[in-house]
């Protein structure tokens, strides 16, 4: 685990929002599970299980934004529906505000839904078609007994004008809306009881580029305004750089790499975190072919069958024997920089340029 | 409806266009509805060689994906109201009979889809289906065609190709599917490639990996291909040149160069200010285009881009009233706008530049 005092010095020049950023952990995570089962036969006999997330630990602070980046199958969405307890762990645990929720029933959970929301990322999905938007935003009210000053509707029309949608929309049906107005709309819907942590599964990648840019905006303004924390899940890295204080890099259920912002893109260590920097396409049409870009063969393994060790070996250029024998440790190789490696890239330690060679350098010059 | 007079595109003499191997001329595509007539293109023309990379870029309806459709003759009979010219070769597309536009279907034009797990028909395997589409178009045995489905997996990338080519399209994961389709489409050669989001299902390293699959076939085949995206980032890549679409129409073309170090459209530089980048230094806040797109039933008079756009007032008015024409402005760029030379220059040097 990260020691505090220097997470607190980096976090104080870092966070968003800066000056209201306590040192409390709002969320602590150790060793989180998820272990799907795969049953087969007349007896249902568990035969083998999906490995969807296999021992992550992280703290979320008050006030920051964390971002869980990874490819299809890393286990992501997985592990933010386990925070928000859509699923329940099947290892681990999970202290929000010092309290575990990790096994809490539905019944002692659902007070704390007040104080943990999500955000979907389907804005087509997320919404019941048949609700208007004032149905919907002013579910949380109804569902969790919540008397305002002014009435259910008066909250709902301020919620609404606060995600910028007109208080007239009140009576809309969800098929009236574009991508990105239905997005603002379940934003309001998680804002409604003052939440103050909330799980953002990919909130604008269904969106036109133009109007992501504007819903982005929007989740930084409120994070401001009203003291939020996020953990935002993503896999545009151009997004999550803009949006996160720190980043946490996920690789087939395991995390191989957690650090602040900068010192992840300007200085990534693990070899999974540089190959995924290096395939994002730049909109730059001078790097087009002087791009010394990492090309990984194949596809993710299936997290049914695991590589042993190091998960990544099967696909690591730098693979050697020790990582499909040993698992890495995920170890801080810089402060408050987490990596999972037995040969990590940009070491800032050691002599490098001479292993440089043959494997690109950092993604930005 | 062709006659034997009018040249086939696999005929040698014909190779390489005769002005152009894909000539689009003034398309238009109007979908009549109960709630009025949608019209997804509105005017579209362009020009594209063998060899070369055309990219499409626009947000949703912007008519990028009815365009393509259009040119493929994929339209359901009786839905779209097309007029205007689209050549392939000399042989012109609309107005074709459905038996003509066939013929050409996968051997002179093919198209890779967004989603490839809707795309390929679930209840036939990947082999079944590259070797429907080959058999179709040459007259050959099924074993023969069944060795060409192999090879054609091989020369996308597949592992294990004679044991894959039985498997059915659920088997197979993201990126693979994506090249089984991409397999698919290139079996019979064809000379013009339409890709419509190939990549934005995909993971960004399988993106990588598929993106450069489709330069290294354009380099063995010389086919021309367009790929539509609203990824400016793959477009970056790809594209010898990129066309702009908003709302129906062309606002903007030029070298991918041009567009990207000199763009002169209103929209294209909000396109480009809104994009959170990797290459540049982190802002604190991203610059939005405000608004929405507009519905295409209701398309803006004048300029379809004046309510979003900050220049608009400086056009005395004619955005709002006016349709811009689209004209050459520069050697090989093309634009659809009011504002003067001098006013563009202004803006770009003093507000745009800056800030991109």
């Amino acid at each position: 685990m990260t020691s505090a005092p220097t997470d607190n010095a980096i976090l104080g020049s870092h966070a968003r929002g800066s000056d209201t950023v306590s040192s409390e952990d709002l969320l602590v995570v150790t060793d989180l599970q998820k272990h799907f089962p795969i049953r087969r036969g007349l007896l249902q006999r568990q035969v083998g299980a999906v490995q969807a997330v296999d021992g992550m630990s992280f703290t979320v602070r008050k006030g920051e934004t964390l971002s869980l980046v990874g490819e299809s199958g890393c286990g992501k969405t997985t592990t933010g529906r386990m925070l928000t307890r859509l699923i329940e762990p099947t290892g681990g645990t999970i202290l929000f505000e010092g309290r575990d929720i990790t096994h809490l029933s539905a019944g002692k959970m659902r007070p704390l839904r007040r104080d943990v929301q999500m955000i979907f990322q389907d804005p087509y999905g997320s919404l019941n078609p048949r609700h208007t938007v004032g149905t919907i935003v002013g579910a949380p009210f109804r569902l969790q007994h919540v008397k305002t000053e002014h009435g259910t509707k008066k909250a709902v029309q301020e919620l609404l004008e606060l995600v910028g949608l007109s208080p007239e929309h009140y009576n809309r049906y969800p098929h009236e809306f574009s991508g990105g107005q239905r997005q603002r709309i379940g934003i309001a819907r998680a804002l409604a009881l003052k939440p103050k942590l909330i799980v953002a599964d990919e909130p604008v990648s269904a969106l036109d580029v133009s109007i992501q840019a504007q819903v982005i905006n929007l989740l930084e303004d409120l994070q401001d305004e009203l003291g939020l924390t996020y953990v935002t899940i993503a896999h545009d890295l151009s997004v999550v750089r803009h949006m996160s204080d720190r980043v946490a890099v996920m690789y087939l259920g395991k995390m191989v790499e957690i650090a602040d912002r900068t010192p992840l893109y300007e200085r990534p260590m693990h070899p999974y975190t540089v190959a995924l920097m290096s395939a994002v396409p730049i909109p730059d049409t001078g790097r087009r072919t002087k791009r010394d870009r990492i090309r990984l063969e194949g596809d993710v393994p299936s997290p049914i069958n695991p590589p042993a060790a190091c998960r990544f070996h099967t696909r690591c250029w730098k693979a050697q024997e020790v990582c499909s024998t040993i698992e890495p440790p995920l170890a801080e190789l810089a402060p408050g920089h987490r990596v999972a490696c037995h040969f990590p890239e940009n070491l800032i330690d050691l002599p490098v340029p001479t292993t440089r060679a043959g494997s690109p350098g950092p993604p930005q010059d | 409806m062709t006659t034997t007079a009018i040249p086939q595109a696999g005929d040698p003499a014909v190779r390489p266009g005769i002005e152009g191997f894909l000539q689009v001329k003034d398309l238009r595509v109007h979908f009549p509805t109960d709630d009025g007539v949608v019209k997804s293109v509105d005017g579209l023309s362009f020009n594209l060689e063998r060899g070369e990379t055309l990219g499409i870029v626009g947000e949703s309806g912007s008519g990028k994906s009815v365009t393509s459709l259009s040119i493929m003759g994929l339209h359901a009979p009786g839905t779209a109201n097309i007029s205007g010219q689209v050549t392939l070769n000399g042989d012109n597309l609309i107005g074709a009979s459905s038996e003509h536009i066939r013929r050409l279907r996968g051997k002179d034009m093919a198209m890779i889809f967004q989603d490839p797990l809707s795309a390929m028909h679930p209840y036939y395997t990947v082999g079944h289906q590259i070797i429907e589409a080959y058999r179709v178009h040459n007259n050959v045995s099924k074993k023969v065609a069944r060795k060409h489905a192999i090879d054609m997996l091989d020369r996308v990338g597949i592992p294990q190709p004679d044991a894959r080519v039985d498997e059915y399209p659920h088997q197979f994961s993201g990126g693979m599917r994506q090249r089984a389709m991409i397999a698919m489409a290139l079996s019979c050669d064809p000379e013009l490639l339409i890709a419509d989001e190939p990549t934005t299902a995909l993971d960004v390293t399988v993106q990588a990996q598929i993106l450069d699959l489709i330069r290294d076939l354009q380099q063995e085949f010389n086919s021309a291909v367009i790929i539509i995206t609203h990824d400016l980032g793959v477009v970056a890549e790809l594209a010898d040149d990129i066309l702009v679409m908003y709302a129906g129409r062309a606002v903007e073309y030029a070298t991918a160069h041009e567009i990207f170090t000199a763009p002169q459209h209103p929209y294209t530089w909000g396109l480009l200010g809104s994009m959170p980048r990797l290459d540049r230094e982190r802002t604190e806040r991203l610059r939005p285009i405000p608004g929405a797109p507009p519905s295409l039933i209701n398309v803006p008079s004048g300029c379809p881009f004046h309510p979003r756009c900050a220049y608009a007032r400086l056009t005395d008015g004619a955005s709002e009233t006016l349709r811009p024409e689209f004209t050459e402005i520069s050697s090989r760029h093309f634009l659809a706008c009011h504002l003067t030379v001098q006013d563009r220059q202004r803006v770009w040097e003093n507000d745009i530049r800056p800030s991109l």
